[in-house]
Formats: C-alpha cells, sequence, structure tokens
C-alpha cells in the first residue's frame, strides 16, 4: 500500500484510471492542436487565399496568436477557474472546447464558398484551441500530481509528458492513413477534413471516462476546509513569495525546456523537410519511428528525477542538446548533400515539357531525376516562364528539390532525431513534478500553467518560426544557399541563458509534501 | 554562492533590456528594408508587431527576476509546504 500526497492510500489501479482519464484526454487535446499545425498548407489553400491581403493576414495571425499569444491567456482563465472550482471540471470545459472547435474546424465550407468569412470563422476557432490547450495541461498535471504517492510523483506524472509526444505522434499517424486510404488529390480536395472529424469521437470518448472520475483530493481537501482561494490570480502574480516562484520556474526551467523540445520535434521536422528536401512521407515516417522509440524514455526520466532530484536531469538534457545540436545537424544535413554521392549515370533521366498559355506566354517544365550510389534519389523540378510580351519583365525561375534518403540515411537521420527526442524526455519527463510541488495547492493550477504556456507555447513555440527566419535571413548573393545551421542559435542561445540560470538558482531536493 | 547569486542579478536586468533594445532596432531596420523593396512587408509589419508585445513583458519579467536575485530574494529557496503554518 502506497501513501498519497494526501496521506490517504490510493490502490495502484485506482491511481491508473486517473492516469488514464487524464492521459487520454490531454493526448487528444494535443492532436486536436497538432493536426491544424501539420495541415497548415492545405488550410492556407482552401481557407486563406495569398492574393487576398486580409485572408494572408488572418492565416499569419491565426499560426501565430492561437498557437502562442492565446495559449498563456487560456492558462490564466482556466488556471482561475481551476483553482476556484476544481480541477475535474475544468479540464473537462478545456476538452469540450478543443474538441468542439476541431470538429467545427472539419466541416467550415472553403473561401471559394463563403468568402471572408471562412478565415474569419477558422480564426475564432484556432484562438478557441489554443485557449483551451493553455487550460489543459495545468489541470492534468496537477490532478495526477495530486493522486501520486510521495516519492513517485515524477514517475506517474511523467504520464502526462508522454501526451504531447503521442498526441503528435497520433496526427501524424492519421493524417497519413487518411492521405493513403483516399489518395493525394482527394486528401488535399476534402480528405484533410476527416482528421478534424474523427476527433469529435475520441472527444465523446475521453469526455465520458473524464466524468467518472472524482475530483483531486488535494483539491476537495481544501475546499472542505475553506481554503479556497478567492483570486488565485492576485494571489499568484501580486504576492511577491509566489511570484519569484513564478518567475524563478520560467527562467530557469520551462524556457529551456520548451526551446529543446520544439527543436527535438518540430525544428528538426522543418530542418528535414525544407532545408533538407527530404520527400514528405519519408520525413513523416521517420519522425514516427523516433517517437515510438523515444517515448518510453519520458517514464524513465520521469522515475529517476524522484531518485536523483529534477534539477540534475532537466539541466543534463539542456547541456546535451546545447554541446550536440550543431554536431547532430550537421551529420543530418550531410545525407542531402548529393555532391559527395557518386551518381548512376545510366539510371538518372530528364524530361522537358512545354505548356503554351492562352496569352502566348510559355511554361517550361524540366525534370531531371538523379540515382546515387548510395540508394538516394533527387529529383529537380525547374520552371521557367517565357513570356510573350517581352517588354514585362522576366519572371524568376523557380526550382523545387524532393530528396529521397537511403535506406541507410533513412535510419541514421531517424537515429539523430531520436536522439534529440531523448533530450526532448530529460526536460520534459521531470517537469509536471517539479512545477507542482513549486506551488501550493489553492493557487497551484494557476501559478504553474502560466510559466508553462510562456516557455513552451513562446519560447519553445516560436522556435521553427525563428529558427527557418534567421536561415532565411542568411541567404545573400555571396551565398545563396545561407547558413543552413545558423537556426540553431536561437534555441541554443535560450537555453544556455536557462540552463546558467537553473543551475545557479533552482533546488535539487523535491519537494515531498504537496499538501500545503 | 549567495554572492555570485547575487551579482548575476545584474546581468539579468541587463540582458533583458539589451533584448528588447535589440528587438526593437532589428524590427526597424527589417521593416525600413522591406518597406524599400517592397517585398513581404506584411509579412515583416505582422511578425514585429507580434513578437514585441509578446517578448517585452517576459524581458521586464526576467528584469524583475534580476532584481529579486539581486536583493538575495534567492539566496534560499524555500518553498510552500516549508514555511511555518
Amino acid at each position: 500500500m502506497t501513501s498519497s500526497s494526501t496521506s490517504e492510500p490510493m490502490e495502484k489501479k485506482g491511481l491508473m484510471k486517473v492516469i488514464t482519464a487524464s492521459s487520454v484526454g490531454t493526448l487528444i487535446e494535443w492532436y486536436d492542436f497538432y493536426i491544424y499545425g501539420a495541415m497548415s498548407v492545405i488550410i492556407a489553400r482552401q481557407f486563406f487565399p495569398q492574393d487576398n491581403p486580409t485572408a494572408a493576414f488572418l492565416a499569419a495571425l491565426a499560426t501565430f496568436a492561437a498557437g502562442f499569444v492565446v495559449r498563456p491567456f487560456g492558462a490564466l482563465v482556466f488556471g482561475r477557474i481551476g483553482d476556484i472550482i476544481g480541477r475535474k471540471y475544468t479540464f473537462l470545459l478545456t476538452l469540450l472546447l478543443m474538441g468542439g472547435s476541431t470538429f467545427a474546424i472539419g466541416l467550415i465550407p472553403g473561401y471559394a464558398s463563403i468568402g471572408i468569412w471562412a478565415p474569419i470563422l477558422i480564426l475564432l476557432l484556432r484562438f478557441v484551441q489554443g485557449l483551451a490547450l493553455g487550460g489543459e495541461y495545468g489541470g492534468a498535471a496537477t490532478y495526477v500530481a495530486e493522486h501520486s504517492p510521495v516519492g513517485r510523483r515524477g514517475y506517474f506524472t511523467a504520464y502526462i509528458q508522454t501526451t504531447a509526444t503521442l498526441g503528435f505522434f497520433l496526427s501524424l499517424g492519421v493524417i497519413l492513413t487518411t492521405r493513403k486510404t483516399v489518395g493525394v488529390e482527394a486528401f488535399n480536395d476534402w480528405g484533410w477534413r476527416i482528421p478534424f472529424i474523427v476527433s469529435i469521437f475520441l472527444i465523446a470518448v475521453s469526455v465520458y471516462i473524464r466524468l467518472k472520475m472524482a475530483e483531486s483530493p488535494l483539491f476537495a481537501k481544501i475546499k472542505k476546509e475553506g481554503k479556497v482561494s478567492a483570486n488565485p490570480l492576485k494571489e499568484s502574480f501580486a504576492n511577491k513569495r509566489n511570484l519569484k516562484m513564478v518567475l524563478l520556474a520560467l527562467f530557469a526551467a520551462v524556457m529551456g525546456q520548451g526551446v529543446v523540445w520544439y527543436t527535438g520535434q518540430f525544428y528538426a521536422q522543418t530542418f528535414i523537410e525544407r532545408t533538407m528536401s527530404v520527400e514528405f512521407e519519408q520525413v513523416r515516417y521517420l519522425l514516427c519511428f523516433s517517437i515510438l522509440a523515444a517515448t518510453p524514455f519520458f517514464l524513465v526520466f520521469g522515475a529517476w528525477s524522484d531518485k536523483i532530484g529534477r534539477k540534475t536531469i532537466m539541466l543534463a538534457g539542456m547541456l546535451l542538446a546545447i554541446v550536440t545540436y550543431r554536431p547532430i545537424y550537421k551529420m543530418m544535413y550531410s545525407y542531402s548533400d548529393v555532391k559527395t554521392r557518386t551518381e548512376i549515370t545510366e539510371r538518372g533521366s530528364k524530361g522537358v515539357a512545354v505548356a503554351v498559355a492562352a496569352n502566348g506566354d510559355s511554361t517550361i517544365t524540366t525534370t531531371t531525376v538523379a540515382a546515387y550510389t548510395d540508394g538516394s534519389t533527387l529529383k529537380t523540378v525547374k520552371k521557367e516562364v517565357k513570356l510573350a510580351d517581352v517588354s514585362k519583365p522576366a519572371v524568376k525561375p523557380e526550382t523545387t528539390k524532393t530528396l529521397w534518403l537511403s535506406s541507410g540515411g533513412f535510419w541514421m537521420i531517424a537515429f539523430l532525431v531520436f536522439i534529440q527526442i531523448i533530450y526532448v524526455t530529460m526536460v520534459y519527463g521531470p517537469i509536471a513534478a517539479f512545477l507542482v510541488e513549486l506551488f501550493p495547492t489553492r493557487i497551484r493550477y494557476t501559478s504553474m500553467s502560466l510559466p508553462y504556456h510562456i516557455g513552451n507555447g513562446i519560447f519553445g513555440g516560436l522556435t521553427p518560426f525563428i529558427a527557418t527566419r534567421l536561415f532565411d535571413a542568411s541567404i545573400t548573393a555571396e551565398n545563396p544557399g545561407g547558413d543552413p545551421y545558423v537556426g540553431l542559435w536561437y534555441p541554443i542561445l535560450i537555453a544556455s541563458v536557462c540552463f546558467i540560470i537553473g543551475l545557479l538558482y533552482l533546488p535539487n531536493k523535491n519537494d515531498e509534501d504537496m499538501n500545503d | 554562492m549567495n554572492s555570485l547569486k547575487r551579482l548575476s542579478g545584474f546581468i539579468w536586468i541587463a540582458l533583458g533590456v539589451a533584448a528588447v533594445y535589440m528587438m526593437a532596432s532589428q524590427a526597424g531596420t527589417e521593416i525600413s528594408a522591406a518597406a524599400a523593396a517592397n517585398k513581404a512587408v506584411l509579412d515583416t509589419k505582422m511578425f514585429w508587431y507580434i513578437i514585441i508585445p509578446i517578448f517585452a513583458p517576459i524581458m521586464a519579467g526576467l528584469c524583475l527576476f534580476g532584481w529579486y536575485a539581486w536583493k538575495g530574494e534567492y539566496d534560499v529557496i524555500v518553498r510552500d509546504s516549508e514555511h511555518p503554518k
């Protein structure tokens, strides 16, 4: 028999029910959030035509604002509700909001049918998604932690930590399966709606499970004693004793954790797809393998943090990331550098197609396929437009490259992404236990949610955008290929500052008594 | 160790101020360059109009963190459960 945080016994079977109910819902929320990002190109085509400046403006807002700005607001709104009325009903509400808005995105007619209302509705629903996600995580982590036995809080909350990665995995899996089933053309036309609509069934199951759960024992206890906070926002952020803990959590732990997480899982994808030009499905398959192999390590490091302290593991993960990111990305990039490969000339091909438009403009498409001795293949498509009216300025030729990795290259890159996700498991596995231990029960939901969503939503969430922007800025006339590794300076810099602050100020001792 | 914690507080304050200054000056340079070249003006403005209002308060938080560190507020970290009730 184990003793729970409330000093009351909690059977392992009951605890696993609590973990399942919390984790399934959180996993589905992450799934809902990620499918939008994974299909942003298709959504942009359907809802945000680039020739309409207002729609393009709304597209950027939907990507940035919902993912990054709104999440901390969701943390404040739902954190407050969670600290006043309870954890259970709050994260039921966030689940319903997330599921409802995801389902609705799948049903909205495109720009061609309802005009500007299409992007406006998408934007509103994306805002609701961001708010709901901001409220969900803190509730689930707090709920599980408040049920966990003393000395095993890191292990049990690590189940919640697996959900973000598994939600991403689920979104990749559903998208790939739907694409394979309906075909690429149908998927781009209407099939993309299926992953959104499917969400309603997942949410229904999760709501059913969560409805059967009881309130957190620690919250129920303070409610019974009349110690519930009347104004959690004021207590969390206007009280110096608590505010300094919020700042410590953000700058000494979550800020670095956020960039390591988003670099390992999301920037790696952007880099492989955009900078290395690896083919769409290969990228998703290699990510799926890496994620599946690395996910159990969330539990390993969560459990280990119960024994040797949260700080040691989180800072070790950050340090490894700081030191090894550049060598890892250099090694990954080497697999896309065909200059170092030997071409099999007899297996290559070249084709030219010419299309003439009604106005006399002609488009010349040159497709070159090169096969290499290591098994990789590179397809280059160059489109040149020759204008009939020679007085008009010439159109710049467009070149797109698609690389199919060799089997060896595929597995090597999967392994290198796996290493990065191991770093993610080190920094992210113990973070829920670390955060819940930092704050008292009466304001825990509010206090832990804000630094979490600033660290992950803003510092972490912006990683792919800032890194890609740095790469684009490095493309000059003298260096048309740009510096492929320059984007890594953003996560390296943020993680380094966080590492130093964490090393100096964080205590390594876990707080066993959460009943405060 | 506590002296190092306190002295480093000054670094965090300076870092927060420097980050805001650099963001603002970079935004000015990029928006002017985009306007001069008449290329991606909306994208550039959007990026900075979102980035600066988000990061400026966070950097103010870093300055406050530095101030607390300088004042010795982090010399000993006492969790709520360890406070005398």
